[in-house]
Protein backbone atom coordinates (compact mmCIF):
# COMPACT_ATOMS: atom_id res chain seq x y z
CA UNK A 1 0.00 0.00 0.00
CA UNK A 2 2.55 2.61 -0.68
CA UNK A 3 0.58 4.27 -3.04
CA UNK A 4 -1.83 7.15 -1.05
CA UNK A 5 -4.57 7.41 -3.63
CA UNK A 6 -4.99 3.30 -3.91
CA UNK A 7 -4.76 3.50 0.18
CA UNK A 8 -7.75 6.16 0.65
CA UNK A 9 -9.61 4.98 -2.07
CA UNK A 10 -10.06 1.59 -0.85
CA UNK A 11 -13.03 0.71 0.53
CA UNK A 12 -11.86 -0.32 4.04
CA UNK A 13 -10.26 3.18 4.29
CA UNK A 14 -13.04 4.76 3.68
CA UNK A 15 -14.64 7.06 6.48
CA UNK A 16 -18.58 7.14 6.00
CA UNK A 17 -19.22 10.17 5.12
CA UNK A 18 -22.11 10.02 8.33
CA UNK A 19 -19.85 10.25 10.85
CA UNK A 20 -17.57 13.28 9.07
CA UNK A 21 -20.72 14.92 9.34
CA UNK A 22 -21.04 14.54 13.13
CA UNK A 23 -17.17 14.32 14.19
CA UNK A 24 -15.43 17.38 15.71
CA UNK A 25 -12.18 18.33 17.47
CA UNK A 26 -12.41 16.45 21.19
CA UNK A 27 -10.79 18.70 22.54
CA UNK A 28 -11.80 21.96 21.01
CA UNK A 29 -14.83 20.90 19.52
CA UNK A 30 -14.11 22.50 16.63
CA UNK A 31 -14.31 21.53 12.97
CA UNK A 32 -12.11 19.06 11.06
CA UNK A 33 -10.56 18.74 7.81
CA UNK A 34 -10.66 15.70 6.20
CA UNK A 35 -7.09 14.98 4.56
CA UNK A 36 -8.23 12.18 2.45
CA UNK A 37 -4.31 11.44 0.94
CA UNK A 38 -2.79 11.06 4.34
CA UNK A 39 -6.14 9.19 5.86
CA UNK A 40 -6.15 12.39 8.79
CA UNK A 41 -8.90 14.63 10.69
CA UNK A 42 -7.13 17.62 11.61
CA UNK A 43 -8.25 20.57 13.86
CA UNK A 44 -6.11 23.52 12.77
CA UNK A 45 -7.38 25.17 16.35
CA UNK A 46 -6.22 22.46 18.45
CA UNK A 47 -2.93 21.86 15.97
CA UNK A 48 -3.80 18.19 15.95
CA UNK A 49 -3.90 15.58 13.02
CA UNK A 50 -6.17 12.67 14.17
CA UNK A 51 -5.22 9.18 12.23
CA UNK A 52 -8.27 7.42 10.67
CA UNK A 53 -6.81 3.42 10.90
CA UNK A 54 -8.32 0.82 8.75
CA UNK A 55 -11.63 3.70 8.42
CA UNK A 56 -11.91 4.21 11.96
CA UNK A 57 -11.07 7.59 13.19
CA UNK A 58 -8.89 7.64 16.35
CA UNK A 59 -10.01 11.20 18.10
CA UNK A 60 -7.89 10.52 20.76
CA UNK A 61 -6.13 13.62 21.72
CA UNK A 62 -2.98 10.85 22.77
CA UNK A 63 -2.98 9.27 19.65
CA UNK A 64 -2.79 12.05 17.59
CA UNK A 65 0.33 13.94 15.64
CA UNK A 66 1.00 17.47 16.59
CA UNK A 67 0.98 20.22 13.40
CA UNK A 68 3.88 21.50 13.04
CA UNK A 69 2.81 24.98 12.19
CA UNK A 70 0.85 24.93 15.62
CA UNK B 1 -7.91 20.00 38.22
CA UNK B 2 -9.94 17.01 39.93
CA UNK B 3 -7.86 14.20 41.11
CA UNK B 4 -7.44 11.17 38.76
CA UNK B 5 -9.52 8.28 40.20
CA UNK B 6 -8.90 5.84 37.33
CA UNK B 7 -5.52 4.60 35.74
CA UNK B 8 -6.35 4.99 31.89
CA UNK B 9 -3.63 3.97 30.53
CA UNK B 10 -3.60 0.58 32.62
CA UNK B 11 -7.34 0.10 31.47
CA UNK B 12 -6.25 0.58 28.13
CA UNK B 13 -4.13 -2.06 28.08
CA UNK B 14 -5.98 -4.45 30.38
CA UNK B 15 -9.06 -4.12 27.89
CA UNK B 16 -6.77 -4.72 25.00
CA UNK B 17 -5.56 -7.73 26.28
CA UNK B 18 -9.25 -8.88 27.11
CA UNK B 19 -10.93 -8.38 23.82
CA UNK B 20 -10.85 -11.64 22.33
CA UNK B 21 -12.14 -13.39 25.21
CA UNK B 22 -14.45 -10.92 26.15
CA UNK B 23 -17.02 -13.15 25.08
CA UNK B 24 -17.31 -15.12 27.57
CA UNK B 25 -17.27 -12.98 30.25
CA UNK B 26 -20.10 -10.24 29.13
CA UNK B 27 -23.24 -11.56 31.58
CA UNK B 28 -22.99 -8.38 32.80
CA UNK B 29 -23.00 -6.38 29.90
CA UNK B 30 -25.70 -8.32 28.30
CA UNK B 31 -27.66 -7.70 31.00
CA UNK B 32 -27.33 -4.34 30.62
CA UNK B 33 -27.65 -4.16 26.95
CA UNK B 34 -30.94 -6.23 27.32
CA UNK B 35 -32.63 -3.45 30.03
CA UNK B 36 -31.58 -0.93 27.97
CA UNK B 37 -33.12 -2.17 25.15
CA UNK B 38 -36.36 -2.77 26.52
CA UNK B 39 -36.38 0.59 28.14
CA UNK B 40 -36.04 1.96 24.09
CA UNK B 41 -38.85 -0.18 23.22
CA UNK B 42 -40.88 0.90 25.61
CA UNK B 43 -40.74 4.52 24.46
CA UNK B 44 -42.62 5.18 21.27
CA UNK B 45 -40.76 7.39 19.13
CA UNK B 46 -37.76 6.25 16.63
CA UNK B 47 -34.29 7.68 17.15
CA UNK B 48 -32.32 7.28 13.61
CA UNK B 49 -29.01 7.70 14.77
CA UNK B 50 -27.70 6.30 18.07
CA UNK B 51 -23.96 6.55 20.06
CA UNK B 52 -23.01 3.39 22.12
CA UNK B 53 -20.34 5.02 24.18
CA UNK B 54 -17.75 2.49 25.74
CA UNK B 55 -19.27 0.18 23.02
CA UNK B 56 -17.09 -2.50 24.59
CA UNK B 57 -17.42 -5.53 21.18
CA UNK B 58 -20.65 -3.92 20.48
CA UNK B 59 -22.90 -6.24 22.92
CA UNK B 60 -25.36 -2.86 23.96
CA UNK B 61 -25.30 -1.27 20.24
CA UNK B 62 -26.55 -4.91 18.83
CA UNK B 63 -29.63 -4.80 21.26
CA UNK B 64 -30.87 -1.19 20.53
CA UNK B 65 -30.37 -2.26 17.01
CA UNK B 66 -32.72 -5.15 17.72
CA UNK B 67 -35.44 -2.67 19.26
CA UNK B 68 -36.13 -1.61 16.22
CA UNK B 69 -36.30 2.19 17.21
CA UNK B 70 -32.73 2.93 15.89
CA UNK B 71 -31.54 3.44 12.60
CA UNK B 72 -27.88 3.60 12.70
CA UNK B 73 -25.55 3.34 15.51
CA UNK B 74 -21.80 4.63 16.22
CA UNK B 75 -19.85 2.65 18.42
CA UNK B 76 -17.53 4.41 20.44
CA UNK B 77 -14.99 3.20 22.45
CA UNK B 78 -11.03 4.11 23.38
CA UNK B 79 -9.81 0.18 23.02
CA UNK B 80 -9.54 -0.45 19.00
CA UNK B 81 -9.12 -4.27 19.57
CA UNK B 82 -12.57 -3.97 20.82
CA UNK B 83 -13.69 -2.36 18.09
CA UNK B 84 -12.93 -4.16 15.36
CA UNK B 85 -15.32 -6.27 16.54
CA UNK B 86 -18.04 -3.78 16.78
CA UNK B 87 -20.33 -3.63 13.23
CA UNK B 88 -21.79 -0.20 11.99
CA UNK B 89 -20.19 3.20 12.53
CA UNK B 90 -16.90 3.08 14.40
CA UNK B 91 -15.03 6.02 16.48
CA UNK B 92 -11.81 5.37 18.79
CA UNK B 93 -12.45 8.16 21.21
CA UNK B 94 -13.00 8.58 25.16
CA UNK B 95 -16.20 9.38 26.87
CA UNK B 96 -14.52 12.43 28.47
CA UNK B 97 -13.18 13.92 25.39
CA UNK B 98 -16.61 13.39 22.95
CA UNK B 99 -15.86 14.35 19.35
CA UNK B 100 -19.05 14.83 18.26
CA UNK B 101 -20.68 17.69 16.99
CA UNK B 102 -23.29 19.76 19.48
CA UNK B 103 -27.13 18.27 18.76
CA UNK B 104 -25.89 15.68 16.52
CA UNK B 105 -27.27 12.64 17.99
CA UNK B 106 -30.81 11.24 18.80
CA UNK B 107 -29.89 8.59 21.28
CA UNK B 108 -26.59 8.20 23.55
CA UNK B 109 -26.42 5.00 25.34
CA UNK B 110 -23.47 3.44 27.20
CA UNK B 111 -23.02 0.09 28.96
CA UNK B 112 -20.57 -0.70 32.11
CA UNK B 113 -18.72 2.30 31.05
CA UNK B 114 -19.20 5.49 32.99
CA UNK B 115 -18.80 4.08 36.59
CA UNK B 116 -15.22 4.41 35.49
CA UNK B 117 -14.96 8.05 34.41
CA UNK B 118 -12.27 10.39 35.77
CA UNK B 119 -14.63 13.15 35.38
CA UNK B 120 -17.97 11.93 35.33
CA UNK B 121 -19.87 15.68 35.56
CA UNK B 122 -17.78 16.79 32.69
CA UNK B 123 -18.56 13.47 30.40
CA UNK B 124 -22.38 14.10 31.14
CA UNK B 125 -22.50 17.50 30.07
CA UNK B 126 -20.92 16.51 26.96
CA UNK B 127 -23.30 14.46 26.47
CA UNK B 128 -26.03 16.46 27.20
CA UNK B 129 -24.74 18.44 24.47
CA UNK B 130 -24.28 16.22 21.79
CA UNK B 131 -27.69 15.14 21.87
CA UNK B 132 -30.42 16.71 19.84
CA UNK B 133 -32.94 18.29 21.74
CA UNK B 134 -35.67 16.03 22.84
CA UNK B 135 -32.59 13.45 22.62
CA UNK B 136 -32.30 10.71 24.90
CA UNK B 137 -29.52 9.10 27.40
CA UNK B 138 -29.83 5.85 28.33
CA UNK B 139 -26.90 4.05 30.47
CA UNK B 140 -26.16 1.49 32.74
CA UNK B 141 -23.32 1.82 35.62
CA UNK B 142 -21.91 0.00 38.31
CA UNK B 143 -23.48 0.49 41.39
CA UNK B 144 -22.08 1.17 45.03
CA UNK B 145 -23.47 -2.28 45.66
CA UNK B 146 -21.10 -4.22 43.47
CA UNK B 147 -18.38 -6.69 45.06
CA UNK B 148 -19.24 -5.45 48.84
CA UNK B 149 -17.80 -9.10 49.46
CA UNK B 150 -14.58 -8.96 48.05
CA UNK B 151 -14.18 -5.44 49.11
CA UNK B 152 -15.12 -6.76 52.90
CA UNK B 153 -13.21 -9.46 52.42
CA UNK B 154 -9.54 -8.10 51.19
CA UNK B 155 -10.26 -5.42 53.50
CA UNK B 156 -10.04 -8.18 56.93
CA UNK B 157 -7.33 -10.07 55.24
CA UNK B 158 -5.51 -7.03 54.57
CA UNK B 159 -5.68 -5.66 57.86
CA UNK B 160 -5.37 -8.89 59.81
CA UNK B 161 -1.95 -9.86 57.48
CA UNK B 162 -0.20 -6.02 56.48
CA UNK B 163 -1.39 -4.02 59.64
CA UNK B 164 -3.72 -1.55 56.50
CA UNK B 165 -5.91 -1.69 54.03
CA UNK B 166 -5.11 -0.58 50.50
CA UNK B 167 -8.09 -0.33 48.20
CA UNK B 168 -8.49 -3.12 46.13
CA UNK B 169 -12.05 -2.76 44.80
CA UNK B 170 -12.68 0.29 43.11
CA UNK B 171 -15.07 2.14 44.48
CA UNK B 172 -19.00 2.69 42.09
CA UNK B 173 -21.10 5.92 43.42
CA UNK B 174 -24.24 5.40 44.75
CA UNK B 175 -27.78 6.14 43.09
CA UNK B 176 -28.76 9.25 44.87
CA UNK B 177 -25.28 11.04 43.39
CA UNK B 178 -26.06 9.71 39.90
CA UNK B 179 -29.38 11.01 40.10
CA UNK B 180 -28.04 14.38 41.32
CA UNK B 181 -25.24 14.34 38.80
CA UNK B 182 -27.68 14.05 35.19
CA UNK B 183 -28.98 17.13 36.78
CA UNK B 184 -26.52 19.18 37.63
CA UNK B 185 -25.03 18.04 33.53
CA UNK B 186 -28.31 19.45 32.44
CA UNK B 187 -30.77 16.72 31.21
CA UNK B 188 -34.74 16.80 31.96
CA UNK B 189 -36.74 13.88 33.71
CA UNK B 190 -33.85 12.38 35.00
CA UNK B 191 -34.10 8.95 36.74
CA UNK B 192 -32.19 6.19 38.29
CA UNK B 193 -32.85 2.79 39.30
CA UNK B 194 -31.13 -0.08 40.90
CA UNK B 195 -30.95 -3.84 39.61
CA UNK B 196 -29.17 -5.83 42.07
CA UNK B 197 -28.57 -9.13 41.93
CA UNK B 198 -26.73 -11.98 43.08
CA UNK B 199 -24.25 -14.24 41.08
CA UNK B 200 -22.80 -17.60 42.62
CA UNK B 201 -19.24 -18.70 41.87
CA UNK B 202 -17.78 -22.35 42.81
CA UNK B 203 -14.81 -20.51 45.09
CA UNK B 204 -13.60 -16.61 45.11
CA UNK B 205 -10.94 -17.23 42.86
CA UNK B 206 -13.36 -18.04 40.21
CA UNK B 207 -14.67 -14.83 40.91
CA UNK B 208 -11.39 -12.88 40.63
CA UNK B 209 -11.03 -14.62 37.45
CA UNK B 210 -14.15 -13.67 36.22
CA UNK B 211 -13.35 -9.89 37.04
CA UNK B 212 -10.03 -9.94 35.36
CA UNK B 213 -11.13 -11.63 32.40
CA UNK B 214 -13.73 -8.64 31.91
CA UNK B 215 -11.09 -6.33 32.15
CA UNK B 216 -12.08 -5.29 35.79
CA UNK B 217 -9.55 -5.67 38.04
CA UNK B 218 -8.32 -2.95 39.95
CA UNK B 219 -7.08 -0.17 37.85
CA UNK B 220 -6.89 2.57 40.52
CA UNK B 221 -4.29 5.37 40.61
CA UNK B 222 -3.78 4.84 44.04
CA UNK B 223 -4.08 0.96 44.46
CA UNK B 224 -0.50 -0.65 45.65
CA UNK B 225 1.52 -1.21 44.13
CA UNK B 226 3.12 -3.97 45.49
CA UNK B 227 1.94 -7.43 44.21
CA UNK B 228 -0.43 -8.90 46.63
CA UNK B 229 1.13 -11.28 48.77
CA UNK B 230 0.13 -15.03 48.72
CA UNK B 231 -0.87 -15.48 52.25
CA UNK B 232 -3.24 -12.17 52.17
CA UNK B 233 -5.17 -13.42 48.85
CA UNK B 234 -5.54 -16.89 49.96
CA UNK B 235 -6.45 -14.98 53.74
CA UNK B 236 -9.36 -12.95 51.30
CA UNK B 237 -10.62 -16.29 49.87
CA UNK B 238 -10.82 -17.83 53.14
CA UNK B 239 -12.93 -15.41 54.76
CA UNK B 240 -14.95 -14.32 51.79
CA UNK B 241 -15.81 -18.41 51.43
CA UNK B 242 -16.61 -17.95 55.33
CA UNK B 243 -18.82 -14.83 55.40
CA UNK B 244 -20.45 -15.73 52.03
CA UNK B 245 -20.97 -18.80 51.03
CA UNK B 246 -24.48 -20.45 50.09
CA UNK B 247 -26.50 -23.53 51.47
CA UNK B 248 -24.92 -25.29 48.24
CA UNK B 249 -21.23 -24.27 49.08
CA UNK B 250 -20.53 -21.70 46.08
CA UNK B 251 -19.46 -18.24 46.84
CA UNK B 252 -22.01 -15.64 46.20
CA UNK B 253 -21.31 -11.82 44.99
CA UNK B 254 -23.64 -9.27 44.87
CA UNK B 255 -23.48 -6.90 41.22
CA UNK B 256 -25.73 -4.00 41.49
CA UNK B 257 -26.51 -2.28 37.97
CA UNK B 258 -27.45 1.06 37.68
CA UNK B 259 -29.73 2.45 35.46
CA UNK B 260 -29.63 6.16 34.07
CA UNK B 261 -32.01 7.93 31.86
CA UNK B 262 -32.23 11.55 30.90
CA UNK B 263 -33.47 13.76 28.14
CA UNK B 264 -32.14 16.76 26.39
CA UNK B 265 -33.84 19.74 26.91
CA UNK B 266 -37.32 20.38 24.57
CA UNK B 267 -39.97 22.85 25.29
CA UNK B 268 -42.43 19.84 24.72
CA UNK B 269 -41.36 18.17 27.64
CA UNK B 270 -43.57 18.68 31.48
CA UNK B 271 -42.09 21.61 33.12
CA UNK B 272 -42.75 23.08 36.70
CA UNK B 273 -44.94 26.39 36.48
CA UNK B 274 -43.71 29.36 37.05
CA UNK B 275 -44.12 30.28 41.19
CA UNK B 276 -46.97 32.97 41.28
CA UNK B 277 -48.48 31.79 37.40
CA UNK B 278 -51.15 29.92 38.90
CA UNK B 279 -54.74 30.66 37.72
CA UNK B 280 -56.84 28.93 40.92
CA UNK B 281 -56.41 29.10 44.29
CA UNK B 282 -54.92 26.19 46.40
CA UNK B 283 -56.96 26.85 49.31
CA UNK B 284 -59.90 25.99 47.06
CA UNK B 285 -58.84 23.00 45.50
CA UNK B 286 -58.53 21.70 48.73
CA UNK B 287 -61.71 23.20 50.24
CA UNK B 288 -59.92 25.01 53.29
CA UNK B 289 -60.23 28.39 54.60
CA UNK B 290 -56.98 30.51 53.72
CA UNK B 291 -54.96 32.54 55.49
CA UNK B 292 -52.60 35.47 55.22
CA UNK B 293 -48.80 35.16 55.72
CA UNK B 294 -47.96 35.75 59.23
CA UNK B 295 -51.08 34.29 60.22
CA UNK B 296 -51.24 30.87 62.25
CA UNK B 297 -52.42 28.69 60.93
CA UNK B 298 -53.79 26.48 63.48
CA UNK B 299 -57.08 26.57 64.91
CA UNK B 300 -57.45 29.79 67.02
CA UNK B 301 -56.22 28.86 71.06
CA UNK B 302 -59.65 30.13 73.07
CA UNK B 303 -58.89 31.77 75.93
Amino acid sequence: MSDTTDKAGSAENRVDPKLLEILVCPVTKGTLEYDRDNQELISREAGLAYPIRDGIPIMLPDEARKLDDA
Amino acid sequence: MIDTLFDKRLLARRMARCAQGIGEHDFLLRRAGDDIAERLGAISRDFPLALDLGAHHGVVGRAISQSGRVRETVCADPCMALLRRCADLRVACDAEFLPFARASLDLVVSGLDLHLANDLPGALVQICRVLKPDGLFLAAVLGGQTLRELRDAFMTAESELEGGASPRVIPFADIRDYGALLQRAGFALPVADSDKFEVTYATPFDLMHEIRSMGAANMLVARARKPLRRATLLRAAEIYADRFSTDTGRVSATFEIIHLSGWAPHESQPKPLAPGSARARLADALGAKEYKTGEPAGPKKRP
